[in-house]
């Protein structure tokens, strides 16, 4: 029965209406716990809504500009030490939720990118560069520094293992 | 004739981002509702709770507390500070910061279909146990301060 609805309807669509249908209970249930909700939701799509449309600028232009050979040539097998550095600086200035960023990475992966820095641009995507003020605020200049330097380092042992444990081997 | 080149490949550009997008929507869609869903559900308070007080479980739960919660970081350093003013460990609290914007159970459906399934587990599983590599490391380099 669910097999014939994803394969009707499709797994993202699928996936979206069973939420829905989450909602409809609560609803029924709990009319005032969904109206929260949906208050909720409104506050985070309207947050999020200048970062799709980066996301959707930034995918046009790697369209436009960047053919599968060149993306495999930054981000691919031989992209060695270059490729980490556009990952990590990647992760770091992109902003948004992580969620936001899947698309472009799908597209980037399907056109050669390795898994190792798909992983380490999504573990870079913890340094927020414009939260540290408030992360200084609360823990300090010193936890601020050192944690944002072992985010950093981690990210490419992160990216590493992960390579090694989609068995691809460490160079994708 | 260069011209039309390029409004053509520019043509082309928008219509695979689109479609790429149409793609992706629903599920997008999907894990914004269940954030939605999350974010009200679980009282802020409720965090204090959980954790136990011993240094070993402790990274563990805030780990882990991380991972299954969501939403903007600055939210996991407003808790994170109040869990510190709780006398919660420096430990936990690290594990707990990391694996919030690291680790995605909320998002991992969306993950697994976008990027592969096997690539999402993986990448949650060595986030999550590095959150908490990331907290001892931190932890023993600033110490209790």
């Amino acid at each position: 029965m669910i097999k014939k609805i994803i394969d009707k309807v499709g797994f993202g669509e699928a996936f979206l209406l069973s939420i829905v249908i989450g909602y409809v209970i609560l609803g029924i249930f709990d009319f005032a716990l969904l109206k929260n909700v949906l208050c909720v939701l409104t506050r985070l799509i309207a947050r999020i809504g200048p970062v799709l449309l980066i996301v959707f600028v930034v995918m046009f232009f790697t369209h436009l500009f960047f053919e599968g050979q060149r993306i495999v040539r930054l981000l691919g097998k031989e992209s060695g030490f270059r490729g980490w550095i556009v990952a990590i600086s990647g992760g770091i200035a992109s902003s948004g939720p992580i969620y936001m960023w899947y698309p472009l990475l799908s597209d980037l992966k399907e056109k050669g990118m390795k898994d190792s820095l798909i992983a380490t641009f999504l573990y870079n995507r913890a340094v927020k560069i414009p939260l540290l003020p408030m992360m200084v605020h609360y823990f300090g200049w010193n936890f601020t520094l050192a944690l944002s330097i072992y985010m950093i380092l981690f990210s490419v042992v992160n990216g590493v293992v992960v390579q090694l444990l989609t068995q691809r081997g460490i160079e994708g | 004739m260069v011209k039309m080149t390029n409004l053509k490949a520019q043509n082309q550009a928008f219509f695979k981002t689109t479609q790429a997008f149409k793609k992706s929507l629903p599920i997008l869609m999907g894990v914004l509702m269940l954030l939605a869903l999350a974010d009200a559900l679980i009282p802020k308070q409720s965090y204090r709770l959980i954790f136990s007080g011993k240094w070993f479980f402790d990274p563990l739960i805030g780990a882990a507390l991380g991972s299954v919660s969501g939403g903007n970081p600055l939210t996991s350093y407003i808790i994170g500070g109040e869990l510190r003013h709780e006398g919660i460990s420096m430990m936990a609290i690290i594990a707990f910061i990391v694996s919030w914007v690291t680790v995605g159970i909320i998002q991992l459906p969306a993950e697994a279909i976008m990027l592969g399934k096997r690539f999402a587990i993986v990448r949650n599983a060595v986030s999550f146990c590095m959150s908490i590599v990331i907290a001892i490391v931190t932890f023993l380099t600033i110490g209790t301060e």
